[in-house]
C-alpha cells in the first residue's frame, strides 16, 4: 500500500485508530524517494537509518500513549539551513561541506519534541540567497509539475518534496518570500509566521532582521499543526516574543464560510500592476468573486512606498548578509582551502577560503552588503533602506485600519525554466516582489494554492498558481482561518496533481 | 649648540601642549560572559570554556547578560555619566582569527551611557575635572597564541563583557592621564565592577595624543597609542609621544593619523603601519538584538546599590572623624580595609575614641599582616615529591624545589572587628599593656579564630593589677638593691626609674606601670620617713 499521499492530520488519523504504524508510513516515503528523487533532486540527503529509527519510537510512544503529540511519527523533510545536532549541515554551500553541527536548532529540539521523524535535509539556494534553487552548490532541484522548471527558492527542494510526495511536510526558512514563492510554484501551501514567531536559534542566518521559519504542507491544517508544534518565546533567541500561542489546528478545523460574512479584503493596487502574468492576474481576480460571493466586502487599498521594498530589502538583506557571512573564514569550521596546504599567509587563506567556498550569488552579495555598509555609504544606503522599511511598515499599518486581510498573487510568475533567469539577477529579484515587504514589516502571510494555468510549453502541462494572504502581526489564527475556507472552495489537492 | 640656541630652542618646545584623551577597557566581573552562559573565567584549559555562542558557530544567537549591563550601569553611575533608557547594540566588523564571529558585538551610535566626568586629584596640583564622552558595553575577543611558526587561536575570552570608557581630550600631560587612570580603576575596583588587573588585561587603555601651541583652540593631528599595560608605562608612551610630535613639528615636519604600538623594551612608539590603519568597521545595529531598554526601577536599583566611593568616604573620615588626610588615605586605599574600620566603629559604639581606632587598624592591625604574612617557609618535602613524580620529563620543576612560601596566609578580615575590638579594649582599660597587646595580636593573626581573651589567658598575660602582689614584688626589689635603695633616698630621684623597670622585669612586664608606681612611691616615702 502506498501511504506517502497523505496528509499529516490524514497520517495521524491512521495512527491514532492503529490503522497503520509509523514504520509503514515511514517505508512508503524511503521507497517513493528513493524511485523519484533521483529525478526530481529535492534532497541534498537522506538518512533512512534515522528515520526507521524515528519511526521505531514514535510507535513506541504511540502505543504506550492514547495522546501524543501530533507529528509523532511523521516524516518531514527539513531545509539544509537548520542545525540538527549530529548531522551534516552545509546551507548548500561548499564553505561548509565538511559542517556537521554540534547542537540542535530550536525548532528540531522542539520537533524531536513531538516525536517526529527526520527524514531528510532539502537542497535550496546557498545560504538561502536566491529564487530558484538554482544557486545551490550540489544541484538543481526539478518543479513537480514540469521538470524542466525550477521549484522556486530558497526553500526548493522543501516545496518540491513536499509537492511530489517525498515527506509529509517541510520546514523552510522564508527571508524575502523563500517559502512562499516555491509553495505558490509548486502547488503547496506556504506560511510564513510574523517575525519573532519562531526562534531563529539554530538556523544558520541570512539577514537576521528579516530571516524566519516557515512551514511548507500539504494544506491548511497541515501547515497549522506544523507551526503550532515549534512556535513561541525561546530564551536563546531574544527576537522571539512571549506571544500568545493559540490552538492553531483547532481553530482551523472550526473555520467555515461563516467567517467571511463581512470579512474586509484588501486588493492593493500596486500588487496587480505591470509584470503580473495576466492569467495569474486573473485567476486571482477569480479568487476575490468568490469571495464577494460568500459575503466578503472587497475594499481596495494601496501601499504606496512597497514599490520601494525590492531596493530596500537588497540593501538591507545583502548588509546582514555581508556581516553575517564573515564567520566563514576557512579558520574554525566548514572548508579551508586545500586544507590550509600551501597557504603562505593569513589573509590568503581568508582569500582562498571564500573564493572557493562561496558561490557567486552569495559572493555578489556579500560585495553588494558590504559596500551599503561603508563608511561614507552607509547614510545614503543602509540607513535610506531602514527609513524606507519604516515607511512600508506604516503602510501595513495605515491598511490594516480598514482591512482584516489583505490578497494577492505570490509571485509575478508561474514556475520558470530552469536556467530562463540565472544570467539575469535583476528579474530573479523581482520573482519576489509581492513576497518581500511582508518581511520588511515583520508580518505574517500565507501562500495558498489558488489553480493552475496551462503549461505554454507543454501541452495538456498544468503549472499551479498561488495567491498571497496577508494579515497583520501576530493573526495567524485569522490567516490560517480564512486560507482555510478558500482551500475548501478550490479543492486544489482534489484536482491536480505533479507530473511524477 | 650655544647656549642661546639651546635656550630658545627648549623655549620653542615648551611652546607646545599636549591634548590627551584616553580609551580605557575594563573587563566586567559577571559569573557568565556578556552574550552566552559560558563562565567569565581565567586560566582554564585553552577553549574549555566555550559554547556555540560564542564560538561564532552557524545559527547561534547572543542573549544579553543582565549582570552585565548592571555592572555597567553601576559604573556609569559612579562616574556621573549620564543613562540612556534607550541604547542599542551594533556590529564593528572586521576579521581577525581570534575575533570567532568576524564582528564584535559593541554599541556604537547609542551606547548605553554617555556625557559625563570624573574629578581627578592630580598629582602635587588641584583638583582638575575630566569629562567622558562615553561608557558602552561590548564583548572582548578570543587570544591568539603563537608556539614557533604556528598560531593557536584561544576562545575562552571571547564573548567576555568589556566597558569602554571614552574620555574627551582634556588630559595635558602623562602624569595627569595616570592620575586620571589610577582614579577611575579605584572606582571601578571599589564598585566590585572590575578587578582593575592591568598585567592581565582586564583593564587596558589606549592614549589618543596630540599637541598644538599653547593657546591654540584647535586639535593636532592625534596617534593613538596602544599596548600600555602598567601605569608607568602609560606614563612613559605618553611622555615619549609628545617629545616625538614636538620633534616632527619642530623639525618641519607634519604628525600623521595613525595607530602606533608601544615597545617597553625601547620606551619608543612604534607605527603599526598598513591594514590596521585602513579598517572601516562598517557599524550597523545588531540585528540579533533588541534594544536595550532600562526601566527607573531598574536604575534607581543600582544606584542604591552602589557604596561609598573612596573620595566620598576621605572626606568624610576627615571631617567626621577628625582623622589626618594620610590615616583616611591609608583607610581608604582598599575597600576591604575601610569596611574593616567602620565595622570596628559600629562595634566600638564610642567607647574608644575613633582616632585611636585609626591608629590601632594602621600601626597595629596592618603592620602586623605585613609581617606575619612575610614569614615564610620552605616547601615542604611532601610538595616536592609529589611535583618531581608527576614531571616525568624532568622539564624542570625548580619553582618548586628550593622556593618558600608563606608560613601565614591571613587576611585582613579573618580576625572579626569584634575580636579586634576586645584586644583594644583590654589595652584601653589598662588590662593588659600595649606591648602584651601587640604580643597577643601577632598570636591572634597567627591563629585567627582565636579570641583575644583566650590568647591573653593561655600564655598568662594579664596584668597583675591587685595592690597585694605588685606591693610584693616591689618590696623584693627594694631588698634586693639595697645600695641603689640608700642612694634614691640620699636623694638620687633618677634611681625612681630603674626601680620600676627591676619590678616590671620581675613581672615580666604584666604589672601595671601606673600600680608598680603608685606603689614604689608610697613604699620609699615610707622608707624616707623611716630613715
Ligand atoms: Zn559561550
Amino acid at each position: 500500500m502506498d501511504l506517502s499521499n497523505l496528509t499529516i492530520h490524514q497520517i495521524n488519523d491512521l495512527l491514532k485508530y492503529r490503522e497503520v504504524k509509523s514504520a509503514d508510513i515511514t517505508n512508503s516515503y524511503i521507497e517513493r524517494i528513493k524511485k523519484i528523487d533521483p529525478v526530481i533532486s529535492a534532497y541534498l540527503y537522506n538518512d533512512f537509518e534515522e528515520a526507521l529509527s524515528n519511526a521505531e519510537y514514535a510507535d513506541k510512544i504511540i502505543q504506550k500513549n492514547k495522546d501524543f503529540p501530533y507529528l509523532t511519527g511523521i516524516p518531514l523533510s527539513i531545509k539544509d539551513i537548520f542545525l540538527i545536532k549530529g548531522k551534516k549541515t552545509t546551507c548548500a554551500s561548499k564553505i561548509l561541506d565538511n559542517f556537521i553541527s554540534p547542537y540542535d536548532a530550536t525548532v528540531i529540539k522542539r520537533l524531536k519534541k513531538n516525536n517526529y521523524v527526520f527524514i531528510g535535509k532539502t537542497n535550496m539556494d546557498e545560504f538561502a540567497m536566491g529564487s530558484s534553487t538554482e544557486n545551490s552548490a550540489y544541484k538543481i532541484t526539478k518543479n513537480p509539475f514540469d521538470l524542466n522548471r525550477v521549484p522556486g527558492g530558497s526553500s526548493g527542494g522543501s516545496a518540491a518534496s513536499v509537492s511530489a510526495d517525498l515527506c509529509a511536510g517541510s520546514f523552510g526558512t522564508d527571508t524575502g518570500g523563500s517559502v512562499r514563492q516555491p509553495a505558490s510554484l509548486c502547488g503547496v501551501v506556504g506560511l510564513k509566521p510574523t517575525y519573532g514567531l519562531i526562534s531563529r536559534y539554530g538556523i544558520i542566518a541570512f539577514s537576521s532582521s528579516l530571516d524566519q521559519a516557515g512551514v511548507i504542507a500539504n494544506d491548511v491544517l497541515d501547515a497549522a499543526i506544523m507551526l503550532k508544534a515549534v512556535a513561541g518565546f525561546d530564551e536563546k533567541d531574544q527576537t522571539t516574543r512571549k506571544f500568545e500561542i493559540k490552538d492553531y489546528p483547532e481553530i482551523v478545523k472550526r473555520a467555515d464560510k461563516s467567517i467571511m460574512k463581512g470579512l474586509r479584503i484588501g486588493m492593493p493596487v500596486e500588487f496587480f500592476s505591470e509584470g503580473l502574468d495576466l492569467k495569474i492576474h486573473s485567476k486571482i481576480m477569480e479568487i476575490k468573486d468568490l469571495l464577494k460571493d460568500l459575503g466578503a466586502n472587497i475594499v481596495n487599498i494601496t501601499l504606496p512606498d512597497t514599490k520601494y521594498s525590492v531596493a530596500a530589502y537588497y540593501v538591507i538583506a545583502t548588509s546582514e548578509a555581508s556581516s553575517n557571512l564573515e564567520r566563514y573564514d576557512g579558520i574554525r569550521f566548514g572548508g579551508r582551502f586545500n586544507e590550509g596546504k600551501g597557504i603562505q599567509s593569513l589573509d590568503e587563506l581568508y582569500r582562498k577560503s571564500r573564493e572557493f567556498g562561496f558561490g557567486k550569488e552569495v559572493k555578489r552579495r556579500i560585495i553588494l552588503g558590504t559596500f551599503a555598509l561603508s563608511a561614507g555609504y552607509y547614510d545614503a544606503y543602509y540607513k535610506k533602506a531602514s527609513l524606507v522599511r519604516k515607511l512600508i511598515i506604516k503602510n501595513y499599518k495605515d491598511s490594516f485600519n480598514n482591512v482584516d486581510i489583505i490578497l494577492g498573487p505570490t509571485s509575478p510568475t508561474p514556475a520558470f525554466l530552469i536556467g530562463e533567469k540565472m544570467s539575469d539577477p535583476l528579474s530573479m529579484y523581482l520573482s519576489d516582489i509581492y513576497t518581500i515587504s511582508v518581511n520588511l514589516a515583520y508580518l505574517p502571510a500565507l501562500s495558498l494554492p489558488a489553480g493552475v494555468m496551462d503549461n505554454p510549453a507543454k501541452k495538456g502541462g498544468i503549472l499551479p498558481i498561488g495567491l498571497q494572504l496577508i494579515s497583520p502581526w501576530t493573526t495567524e489564527a485569522r490567516l490560517l482561518s480564512v486560507a482555510k475556507v478558500i482551500e475548501d472552495e478550490v479543492k486544489f489537492r482534489d484536482k491536480y496533481t505533479p507530473v511524477i | 649648540m650655544n647656549n642661546n640656541n639651546y635656550n630658545d630652542f627648549q623655549d620653542a618646545r615648551h611652546s607646545f601642549e599636549a591634548v590627551i584623551g584616553l580609551e580605557v577597557h575594563s573587563q566586567l566581573l559577571t559569573k557568565t560572559k556578556m552574550f552566552c552562559s559560558c563562565q567569565n573565567i581565567f586560566g582554564k584549559e585553552p577553549n574549555s570554556m566555550v559554547c556555540p555562542v560564542c564560538l561564532g558557530l552557524p545559527g547561534a544567537l547572543p542573549v544579553i547578560n543582565l549582570e552585565g549591563v548592571r555592572l555597567a550601569v553601576k559604573a556609569a553611575l559612579a562616574l556621573n555619566i549620564g543613562i540612556n533608557k534607550k541604547s542599542l547594540f551594533a556590529r564593528k566588523n572586521y576579521f581577525y582569527p581570534d575575533l570567532p564571529k568576524g564582528y564584535q558585538i559593541s554599541q556604537y551610535l547609542d551606547p548605553v551611557s554617555s556625557n559625563g566626568y570624573l574629578t581627578v586629584k592630580m598629582d602635587g596640583a588641584a583638583e582638575k575635572r575630566i569629562r567622558i564622552n562615553r561608557l558602552h558595553i561590548e564583548e572582548d575577543a578570543g587570544k591568539l597564541i603563537h608556539i614557533g611558526n604556528r598560531s593557536y587561536v584561544d576562545l575562552n575570552r571571547a564573548g567576555t563583557p568589556l566597558v569602554e570608557i571614552v574620555s574627551e581630550p582634556d588630559i595635558s600631560s602623562a602624569s595627569e592621564a595616570v592620575s586620571y587612570l589610577k582614579a577611575l580603576r579605584e572606582i571601578l575596583v571599589y564598585l566590585g565592577v572590575s578587578d582593575g588587573n592591568m598585567e592581565e588585561g582586564s583593564f587596558r587603555c589606549d592614549a589618543n595624543v596630540s599637541i598644538r601651541r599653547k593657546g591654540d583652540s584647535k586639535l593636532g593631528t592625534r596617534a593613538e597609542v596602544k599596548n600600555v599595560n602598567s601605569f608607568k608605562f602609560v606614563e612613559k608612551a605618553i611622555k615619549y609621544e609628545i617629545e616625538r610630535q614636538i620633534d616632527i613639528v619642530l623639525s618641519g615636519g607634519k604628525v600623521v593619523q595613525e595607530t602606533r604600538l608601544y615597545d617597553s623594551k625601547e620606551n619608543i612608539t612604534r607605527s603599526m603601519r598598513g591594514k590596521e590603519e585602513a579598517h572601516d568597521y562598517r557599524y550597523f545595529e545588531e540585528p540579533d538584538l533588541p534594544p536595550l531598554i532600562l526601566s527607573e526601577e531598574f536604575i534607581s536599583e543600582i544606584k542604591n546599590s552602589i557604596i561609598e566611593l573612596p573620595e566620598a568616604k576621605r572626606y568624610r573620615y576627615v571631617a567626621e572623624y577628625k582623622l589626618t588626610e594620610y590615616d583616611a588615605e591609608v583607610l581608604t586605599q582598599d575597600k576591604d580595609i575601610a569596611h574593616y574600620f567602620e565595622d570596628l566603629i559600629k562595634e566600638n559604639n564610642g567607647r574608644v575614641e575613633i582616632k585611636k581606632l585609626a591608629n590601632w587598624v594602621i600601626n597595629d592591625l596592618l603592620f602586623g599582616l605585613k609581617v606575619i604574612t612575610s614569614i615564610t617557609k620552605p616547601v615542604p618535602e611532601d610538595v616536592i615529591r609529589k611535583a618531581v613524580s608527576e614531571d616525568e620529563g624532568w622539564t624542570g620543576n625548580s619553582k618548586v624545589i628550593g622556593n618558600f612560601v608563606p608560613q601565614y596566609e591571613t587576611k585582613l578580615t579573618d580576625v572579626g572587628a569584634r575580636n579586634f575590638l576586645e584586644l583594644i579594649l583590654e589595652v584601653e582599660t589598662g588590662n593588659i599593656n600595649k606591648n602584651t597587646g601587640n604580643t597577643v595580636l601577632l598570636e591572634m593573626l597567627k591563629n585567627p579564630n582565636k579570641k583575644a581573651g583566650e590568647v591573653i589567658k593561655e600564655n598568662n598575660l594579664a596584668q597583675v593589677s591587685d595592690d597585694k602582689g605588685i606591693e610584693d614584688i616591689v618590696k623584693q626589689v627594694l631588698d634586693e638593691n639595697q645600695k641603689e635603695l640608700a642612694d634614691l633616698i640620699g636623694g638620687k630621684d633618677k634611681l625612681f626609674g630603674f626601680f620600676v623597670g627591676e619590678a616590671m622585669k620581675k613581672t615580666k612586664g604584666k604589672a601595671n606601670p601606673k600600680k608598680v608606681n603608685e606603689i614604689l612611691k608610697n613604699l620609699i616615702e615610707e622608707k624616707k620617713k623611716v630613715s
